[in-house]
């Protein structure tokens, strides 16, 4: 049963007018359950216009989104359920903070559920945790943060709606690599102690390969290869023909292979290679 | 979505007209609403409807684009209209009951009022349409030259006119992000009480505020940066540059007014 089906989706910016721009043409996608998807794509590909239509931001020019089989824009009150049930976290979430303090910037989606007082504190907590804001900071003006914290705290303000399914929108853009990798490990956190479907949008190839199950594709509008990443990753070709890129540990191993050593062309990350070295060196991962 | 409605002031072309200097363009635009205000009878009318079909269909722009602008003033044009029919006596009595009354005088004035009020709107669209914003406001500031004379701040008008220019479309744009962003955490901005709906403004007041004073401190560090130190002795990248096109425009133009002119006193 997969949680969240796109039935030939098109979206047409500005129609009619001259700045008229397709940007997702007769996209067709399921993604199951407990998935945990990487959108790749170069900029302007309509990654981001892709998922503004998973949870009812943006109605679609063309065909259906479907949540659990029922179209999620059949009428408003299925729309606004889609919003929570399927949480999206934007690129540069941090210029949406406006609370006066942490707590209550976090705690504004589960506002909008009109949960009680209780039930919502749990959730702040909960989610603050999940991304690693300290309480110590729950008093502070979110404007006092620093860019990284304050896209924890954005982060965080969807995760407290405990969505089915979370998207992110390039959540590590901009952020120094330790930032990165820890953004990183905290969706992953959340994904293993809830069950969510994540479906995680970058640029950056590194990010997918070290997280996702499953890489999708996009370029011009559509799903251009749709597989696992080292599917994916074998066709560095192809994707450096729509302008992206392999791993940096792919490139290694491929061309140790172009050099006669025997290790596996799949690799993309850096555990992986490092067995495959390692066994070669003398049979047992030893180091 | 809110960004079309800047963005459809203009339409990219290469027609005749778009490539006219802005300062033409203002200008023939102050000559045809002066020769239109001159205009009294049928055949200047005509020549002034004329020109602006004939215009219209220079620039390759759909007339569509030119009734979509018009239809905002629907009302007042119809409210124009009214009151000219009733309004104006002279000529053979038509029909009256209790105090309305209408002419044969008062159907040609109300025929030709709204004729006028939608020549001189459709006459600054194709202004608009054809020029940039920018452009605009850069033939403005040359026009408008003399006056630094005056020790009027020409120029600091002219560079807050394009930095505000420059701005509408990105803080729509964002203001719109910001929209997205709230509503995917379930923010309503549509319904509820009057109160409810204002408060629900607050979450996308706030960041767009401070995102619009981020970006003000920004570029003024970013001009400060660069030595901008307002307009004196300050030259130009694109020096805007009148060619023969643009004397024959406005030459044309100005034998239009002055024949708009001889007509009306010849009541034609
Ligand atoms: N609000 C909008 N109005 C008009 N066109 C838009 C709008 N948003 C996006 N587009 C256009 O749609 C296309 C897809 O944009 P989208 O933002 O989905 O790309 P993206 O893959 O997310 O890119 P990036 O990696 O840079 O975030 C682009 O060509 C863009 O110019
Ligand atoms: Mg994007």
């Amino acid at each position: 049963m997969p949680t969240i089906k796109t039935e030939a989706l098109t979206h047409v910016y500005s129609r009619g007018s001259p700045f008229e721009q397709t940007a997702l043409e007769n996209v067709t996608m399921e993604i199951a359950r407990g998935e945990f998807v990487g959108l790749i794509g170069r900029t302007g590909s309509g990654k981001s216009t892709f998922v503004q239509h998973l949870n009812g931001l943006l109605p679609p020019t063309g065909g259906r989104v479907l949540l659990d089989g029922a179209d999620i824009n059949a009428d408003k009150k299925r729309r606004r359920e889609a919003r929570f049930r399927v949480g999206l976290v934007f690129q540069y979430p941090e210029y949406q903070l406006f609370e006066e303090t942490v707590y209550r910037d976090i705690a504004f989606g589960p506002r909008n559920m009109k949960l009680s007082g209780r039930e919502i504190g749990e959730r702040v907590r909960e989610a603050a945790r999940f991304v690693g804001v300290p309480e110590t900071l729950f008093d502070k003006s979110p404007l006092e943060l620093s860019g990284g914290q304050k896209r924890r705290v954005a982060i965080a303000g969807v995760i407290a709606m405990r969505p089915e399914a979370l998207i992110l929108d390039e959540p590590t853009a901009g952020l120094d690599p330790e930032g990165c990798a820890s953004i990183l490990r905290n969706i992953a956190a959340y994904r293993r102690a809830t069950g969510a479907t994540v479906l995680l949008v970058s640029h950056s190839m590194e990010d997918v390969a070290r997280i996702a199950e499953r890489l999708v594709v996009f370029d011009g509008g559509h799903i251009v290869m749709d597989g696992s990443p080292a599917q994916v990753f074998s066709q560095a070709e192809a994707l450096r023909a729509i302008g992206l890129d392999v791993p940096v540990v792919t490139e290694i191993a491929a061309r140790l292979h172009a050099l006669g050593v025997v290790v596996p062309a799949c690799c993309y990350t850096v555990p992986q290679l490092r067995n495959a070295v390692l066994a070669l060196r003398g049979g047992a991962a030893d180091a | 979505m809110l960004k079309d409605i800047t963005l459809g002031q203009y339409f990219p072309g290469e027609s005749f007209i778009h490539r006219l200097d802005p300062r033409t363009k203002l200008l023939c635009t102050v000559l045809y609403i002066a020769a239109l205000f001159m205009a009294k009878f049928f055949i200047s009318y005509a020549l002034m409807l004329f020109l602006l079909v004939f215009s219209v269909a220079v620039t390759g722009i759909r007339p569509s684009a030119f009734l979509r602008g018009l239809k905002p003033l629907l009302l007042i044009i119809i409210f124009t209209a009214v009151l000219n029919v009733f309004y104006a006596r002279g000529g053979t009595q038509l029909f009256s009951w209790w105090v309305f009354t209408i002419t044969t005088e008062g159907l040609k004035t109300a025929f030709f009022m709204v004729l006028r009020i939608m020549l001189l709107i459709c006459g600054t669209f194709l202004l608009t349409y054809t020029t940039t914003p920018m452009a605009l406001t850069d033939g403005l500031e040359l026009i408008m030259n003399p006056l630094k004379k005056l020790r009027v701040p020409v120029h600091e008008f002219a560079m807050m006119m394009s930095i505000a220019l420059r701005f509408i479309p990105t803080l729509i744009e964002e203001a719109d992000k910001i929209t997205s962003a709230q509503k995917a955490r379930g923010a309503n901005f549509e319904t509820g009480r009057l109160t409810e709906r204002v408060k629900a403004l607050l979450p996308l007041l706030v960041p767009l505020f401070v995102s619009a004073f981020r970006r003000a401190d920004e570029l003024a560090v970013a001009m400060e940066a660069r030595c901008y130190r307002g307009g004196e002795g300050r030259t130009r990248m694109k020096k805007l540059c009148m060619g023969a096109r643009d004397f024959l425009t406005i030459a044309g133009f100005s034998v239009l007014l002055a024949g708009i002119a001889v007509l009306s006193s010849l009541g034609l």
